[in-house]
């Protein structure tokens, strides 16, 4: 079995988080992993996204192949849309419905919510106004993994549940008590 | 016991020497190579044993700090990006004629594609020009696993070996089954003239170094990262993958080919080229970067046998490899991918909010629309993101450096006013010997050192100069006044303007200081503080 992930959002949002704490499940659970993350420019703001690959059998490419991805996780409605192309027939979206607007050029919103929500498979919440109404306003990325959960499929809710502790553990108890909450409103949700 | 960890690629390279019992790290940080030795300076080993892992000024310094440690008899590594190997590229090149004592391994992150860099040489043609052993893994793993092998096969030849990788292994993080630790290696300081490379000495270690040409070659043959993989099709397309090329043709399974030759150490295995060649009725050369083992193969085999790759289009000549390139050159059948969506604009880094450079340029902004000849000559940081709408400021941004001497070319050429934006690493790192030239010229130039007190485009490392740079100015000779300090805040604009309209109006060297700290590495700095408390 394998599941091949795109995250993605804007430099700053928190994907990597997400990545860490998947990344963290898998080790666990013993899964062959390979994570191709981005450093450097583009995390002043710009387009960021990590290629994340879990399988049960050796991984070779740390890129994901157009048409082969399982699964998007995006922070930010147009950068879902941005990676679409990389999806394999039946595969899911899960995404914030909040534009990130930081360029003067950014496409008419409910437009480009429109095409989103049109096409198959696509899961999307208001992640950063949930996040601060539950009082986790620093957690939207955990609400958006809780969603992603239900399609993961190859690790299980319980399992990325005690990588968010484990990940967080050295914040404190708070703050690990705020994430695991954000991730079940995101798990509920998605149900 | 071996234990598995989740690493990246650059950490991998890092844990793998510091298992290999190394003595420091020398390094200046360049995307994507800083995570090597953040990783060591992080790493309680090495604080335990004395690791030497400080940043240095520039990669020249590194590499020349690197072999007087080998010369002391520790094993040494330096790190860089691919551009940094230009840098110290005379103390690379001229570490191949003295040769080594201690271990000395090189490592060179180049940036196929561009991903932060302004260009995409291949590290390792300058392997082959100073004819020394090349590594390049194709996994994280293999990272890992090369380094002990890699500082021993330097002791065993006395040369440095280049480990060349690419972005996506330096950034791609995998599970790495991983060993214990040697003891710190430690041999004797050397006694040899071999260093001392005059040219009677160097006439002699260049020889040596030919003669030993040939277990280079050797040792390439016998190599265990070197390997043939034989493929269902007797007689049909053989494939050379290099590195981590090799993943991208093992992605597609039942590939119609004759076998398959992995290439991670060089010079080029040429018997091994040769029995894949003789067994196929073509080949095809994965490689990421330049194309320098399809040139070599073609070379090796003569025009009458044909050679696929980059160079004859089959792969892109520009541009990282992909899983998807790679299989369509190997013919394999495209997948059908979801449609592409109308909506998606391009959205390009920028300066963050609230920070520093943003002032320096709306401040210059100002004032230049007041010279409509003005010129802004820019460096390499975060500040080149200024090249960028809404400021569109910089006439240029070429090489660590460039911004102070392309003004003093400009002004020298009758530009006025000429100026130049460099931050204080980039200063540094290559600005301080450009301002002496300017000054000694008395060149009409106006220098800001945009000061944010760290490297922060690479993530925010110590920066070499911080608090020395009025100091350093006007100890190249920059006359005391004309070195201004100002803090760029939006509430400091008219004190700020006004300045730069007096230095521009100076004939002669001027240089101001914009000094305010990076808001990433000040908000990190507060978050820790609030963390520590809370504790």
């Amino acid at each position: 079995m394998k599941k091949d992930i795109i995250l993605c959002g804007v430099g700053g949002q928190g994907i990597l988080s997400i990545a860490t704490v998947i990344g963290e499940a898998a080790t666990q659970a013993g899964l062959q992993l390979k994570q191709a993350e981005v450093h450097g420019m583009s995390q002043r703001g710009g387009d960021v996204q990590s290629n994340l690959r879990l399988s049960t059998e050796p991984i070779y490419s740390d890129l994901i192949a157009r048409g082969s991805a399982d699964l998007i996780i995006s922070m930010e409605p147009m950068e879902a849309l941005r990676y679409v192309g990389y999806l394999a027939p039946g595969a899911w979206t899960v995404s914030s419905s909040e534009p990130f607007v930081n360029i003067p050029n950014y496409p008419d919103t409910d437009s480009l919510l429109a095409e989103l929500k049109e096409r198959q498979n696509v899961e999307t919440l208001p992640i950063e106004a949930l996040a601060r109404e539950h009082q986790v306003p620093k957690s939207a990325n955990m609400i958006l993994l809780g969603m992603a959960a239900a399609h993961l499929e190859i690790l299980s809710p319980e399992a990325l549940r005690q990588a968010i502790s484990a990940v967080f553990a050295r914040k404190g108890e708070a703050i690990v008590a705020a994430n695991l909450k954000a991730f079940d409103l995101g798990l509920n949700a998605a149900k | 016991m071996n234990k598995n960890q989740l690493l990246l690629g650059d950490e991998a390279i890092a844990l793998g020497a510091l298992h290999a019992g190394l003595g420091g790290v020398y390094a200046y940080p360049g995307t994507p190579s800083t995570e090597i030795t953040e990783y060591i300076q992080n790493h309680p080993l090495a604080g335990e044993r004395g690791v030497h892992s400080r940043w240095c000024t520039n990669e020249k310094t590194a590499m020349e700090a690197a072999l007087g440690l080998s010369y002391a008899g520790r094993r040494a590594l330096v790190c860089m990006k691919h551009v940094g190997m230009n840098v110290c590229a005379d103390a690379f090149v001229n570490a191949a004629i003295t040769g080594v004592n201690g271990g000395v391994v090189v490592v060179a992150a180049d940036d196929p594609g561009m991903h932060s860099s302004q260009n995409e040489q291949d590290s390792r043609f300058y392997g082959k020009f100073s004819m020394v052993p090349v590594l390049e893994p194709s996994n994280q793993q293999e990272a890992y696993d090369m380094m002990a092998p890699a500082f021993e096969l330097s002791e065993q030849l006395r040369l440095p070996v280049l480990l060349r990788v690419v972005t996506r292994l330096a950034h791609s993080r995998a599970n790495v089954s991983v060993g214990e630790a040697c003891e710190l290696r430690q041999l004797g300081v050397d006694k040899g003239n071999q260093w001392v490379l005059l040219p009677v000495n160097a006439r002699r270690q260049y020889k040596s170094l030919i003669e030993k040409q040939p277990t280079l070659q050797a040792a390439s043959e016998a190599s265990a990262f070197n390997r043939e993989e034989a493929g269902p099709c007797s007689g049909g397309l053989g494939v050379i993958a290099c590195g981590i090329g090799y993943n991208y043709v093992r992605e597609n399974e039942n590939l119609p080919i004759s076998g398959l030759l992995k290439v991670s150490q060089y010079p080029l295995p040429e018997e091994a080229v040769r029995r894949l060649a003789a067994q196929s009725s073509e080949l095809m050369v994965v490689e990421d970067g330049q194309p320098v083992v399809e040139e070599g193969v073609k070379a090796l085999l003569g025009s009458g046998y044909r050679v696929r790759g980059r160079l004859t289009g089959d792969l892109p000549r520009t541009g990282e490899l992909n899983p998807d390139c790679v299989a369509q050159a190997l013919g394999c059948p495209e997948r059908e991918g979801a449609a592409e969506a109308r909506q998606v604009v391009g959205r390009p880094p920028a300066l963050c909010p609230g920070c520093g450079h943003r002032d320096v340029y709306a401040a210059l902004h100002e004032v230049v629309a007041e010279y409509p000849e003005a010129r802004i000559f820019g460096d390499i940081g975060c500040y080149t993101l200024g090249a960028l709408p809404p400021f569109s400021a910089l006439a240029s941004c070429v090489d660590m450096g460039a911004s102070i001497t392309m003004a003093k070319g400009a002004a020298d050429g009758g530009l006025f006013p000429a100026i130049a934006v460099i931050g204080d690493s980039t200063f540094t790192h290559s600005g301080m010997t450009g301002l002496l030239d300017a000054v000694n010229d008395g060149s009409n130039i106006t220098v800001i050192i945009s000061d944010n007190l760290t490297t922060a485009m690479t993530g925010g490392q110590d920066s070499a100069g911080t608090s020395k740079f009025e100091a350093i100015c006007v100890g190249l000779g920059v006359a005391p006044e004309h070195v201004r300090v100002v803090v760029p805040l939006p509430k400091n604009m008219p004190e700020i303007t006004r300045i730069l309209r007096e230095e521009i109006n100076y004939q002669g060297v001027s240089v101001i200081i914009p000094r305010r700290e990076c808001i990433q590495t000040l908000s990190r700095k507060l978050r820790q503080q609030k963390q520590k408390k809370e504790s």
